[in-house]
């Protein structure tokens, strides 16, 4: 029981840490971290879900019986994970640009250089 | 009918289907030329259009439930009691397909006013690409009946709407919207995922409608994910205290992005009607006695979005009254617009009320007749607002591709030079402030008039609000089209036609709802508003009779 619950605990971690990154970190990199850690922890949420200890892959020809995983949440990760990565690329090349205006990636003095 | 060449039942698909592989198209079509491109993006922007217009008719007139389901002919597997809404489907309802209606407006204007106005940008092949790609986002944000579906959709038009925002990728401030877009649309994405992985973890279902029918007792999980859904959406669609990317975003884009991003602010404000309308119905809406508890759940989040709605008109009119970037400005006005619309959410919500006998034992649930009212208002005003603040970000717009300034400080005496533009921005500028006979005052007085009846105080802090934003564009007018001519400015032309031709299908838009609102309301606001509120017969579209 406590072995099953361990996931769950990992997830609300890594969200904190991810959201802690975004709210006190002023380098954008690392806000960029942050986001991909939030991500990292709402995937394992949705493997946790369907997932069942000794369980195998949902594939039903020649199975060798059992229990299976559940595999709705597995397609649902794998959306997200492509969509993730999109995302991260998007982030990463607006920061490139942002370093070639600003020659600092420093929230602050970004936010100084806009006066 | 029979003149189109398709059967009705596809068209939900074709609506998102159509702009998808368009967008894929462009960069081919771009290698001919760019006249072409232009012209391609236009028409697959108008035959989306015309498929939403026709399909509105239909769900209009007969208040019906059009349902499309992937990879398959029935909503459902397996039938009677085993019968699992697992497929992944579009529902499209009369608030989907009005909310569609606008989307499409603001994309075909939007579109046809980059004809002239991104002329001499490079890189438009993928400006085009992205704006049919934020098209089919927000239309599948619009249409689907399922909720990873949503967020996939979401995604998209996150993804795409952020690209554009920085699409003036030398100028510094444009970039930093951009990133400031993303990272607000990636944290939003992912706790909407989130809240989707509890429901899904919950209820088994990733059906809009099967999760309306199963979320019944409020239990502490159902009020973890409104609160997750409710903060996301609200950040994307804008809300104080979730603001502060709003202006950079549509001050920073360029004209023709800033009139979609409008429609993709409203997509996720579509969202938030969604889901305390029809994924919490059964708490939110129900009259029936057993859900007594619920009135004050609801009051308590009415009272709270009503508190919400007033913070964002206020922060709003007096942001915008001491910006000098004419753009900004427009934008700070658009975020005390989109507080009108969450105000007839919140009034709906707070005026829910239990009628009591001599013996004080509670005997009905009541929602006072002008909360019917007041959601009317909410909804018409969201069709307004996009037209109205649409209309003025394309004036700047066009001021800014005549003069290559932003600043007030520095226009003047533009109405001598460009007159089709100074009557659009008067329009634009009346409507927004809401004066008879446009079309804001028509959804403003009907707001005003059931705020009233829920608080006078917050009827006076909308009309004081629509006031500032009188007084705030009277002094744009003032120093931008009038006064003596600037002598940097001496050269100014009218801008081009396709330009005009653009604000000029707004404009008479907006005359003729201000005109006949009533032809509006009854048509399309009605069917509308019944459908949000009949959340019974969303899910029974799906899972029939249940």
């Amino acid at each position: 029981m406590i072995s099953f619950g361990i996931p769950y605990l990992a997830v609300v971690g890594l969200i904190l840490i991810g959201l802690f990154a975004l709210v006190f970190k002023k380098n954008l990199i690392k806000m960029v971290i942050g986001i991909t850690i939030i991500e990292s922890g709402v995937n394992l949420f949705l493997i946790t879900l369907g997932y069942r200890e000794g369980s195998i892959a949902p594939i039903y020809t020649s199975s060798p019986g059992g229990i299976m995983s559940l595999p709705v949440p597995q397609a649902l990760t794998l959306t997200s994970i492509v969509i993730g990565v999109a995302v991260l690329a998007l982030m990463l090349s607006l920061v490139i640009h942002i370093y070639r205006h600003y020659g600092t990636l420093n929230v602050n003095k970004i936010a100084e250089g806009e006066k | 009918m029979n003149f189109l060449p398709v059967p009705p039942e596809y068209i939900p698909v074709l609506i998102v289907a159509i702009p998808l592989f368009g967008a894929f198209l462009t960069p081919i079509i771009s290698r001919i030329n760019g006249k072409v491109r232009n012209i391609f993006a236009i028409s697959i922007l108008g035959i989306t259009g015309f498929l939403v217009f026709w399909l509105s008719t239909e769900i209009f007139t007969n208040n019906m439930i059009y349902t499309y389901v992937f990879g398959g002919d029935s909503n459902v597997i397996g039938s009677g009691n085993s019968a699992y809404a697992i497929r992944i489907l579009f529902e499209v309802d009369s608030f989907g397909i009005f909310m569609a209606i606008i989307a499409i407006i603001v994309a075909f204007i939007g579109t046809l006013y980059s004809y002239s106005y991104m002329k001499k940008e490079t890189g438009l092949d993928k400006y085009y690409t992205l704006i049919l790609l934020m098209t089919a986002g927000m239309m599948g944000m619009l249409l689907t009946g399922d909720l990873f579906n949503f967020f996939v959709f979401l995604e998209i038009t996150g993804i795409s709407s952020a690209a554009l925002v920085a699409f003036w990728i030398d100028k510094k401030y444009a970039v930093e919207a951009g990133f400031k877009y993303i990272i607000i649309s990636a944290i939003g994405a992912l706790f909407v995922l989130l809240a989707i992985a509890l429901l899904y973890g919950q209820y088994n279902a990733l059906n809009m409608s099967v999760l309306a029918n199963t979320i019944t007792n409020f239990n502490l999980i159902d009020q973890i994910i409104l609160i997750l859904l409710f903060s996301a959406l609200a950040m994307k669609a804008g809300i104080v205290p979730m603001h502060m990317w709003l202006p950079d975003a549509y001050g920073r884009a360029p004209a023709s992005i800033s009139i979609m991003l409008v429609g993709a602010t409203l997509s996720s404000l579509y969202a938030v009607f969604r889901v305390i309308f029809t994924l919490y119905g059964k708490v939110f809406l129900s009259v029936s006695i057993q859900t007594l508890e619920f009135v004050t759940t609801a009051n308590i989040l009415g009272g709270f979005i009503v508190l919400l709605a007033v913070l964002t008109m206020l922060v709003g009119v007096i942001m915008a009254l001491k910006q000098n970037n004419l753009k900004r400005l427009i934008a700070f006005a658009a975020l005390a617009e989109i507080g009108y619309m969450i105000l007839g959410l919140g009034i709906r919500l707070a005026a829910k009320s239990v009628i009591y006998d001599t013996e004080g034992t509670a005997i009905s649930i009541l929602n006072p007749a002008y909360t019917q009212a007041a959601l009317t208002g909410s909804i018409f005003h969201i069709l307004n607002d996009a037209l109205d603040v649409g209309l003025l970000f394309l004036v700047a717009g066009a001021i800014y591709y005549a003069t290559k300034e932003t600043s007030l400080d520095r226009m003047g005496g533009l109405a001598r030079n460009m007159k089709y533009t100074t009557i659009f921005f008067l329009i634009g500028l009346f409507a927004m402030s809401g004066m008879p006979p446009l079309n804001g005052f028509a959804s403003k007085i009907i707001i005003y008039e059931s705020a009233y009846q829920l608080s006078p105080l917050v009827s006076i802090i909308a009309i004081l609000s629509s006031i500032m934003l009188l007084a705030c564009f009277v002094k744009v007018f003032h120093s931008a089209f009038l006064g003596p001519k600037q002598p940097h400015l001496k050269n100014v032309k009218e801008v081009p036609k396709t330009m005009l031709v653009a604000m000029g299908l707004i404009a008479i838009l907006i005359i003729i709802i201000g005109l006949f609102p009533n032809l509006v309301i009854e048509n399309a606001v009605k069917p509308t508003v019944d459908a949000i509120l009949n959340n019974t017969a969303y899910i029974s579209a799906i899972i029939g009779g249940a």
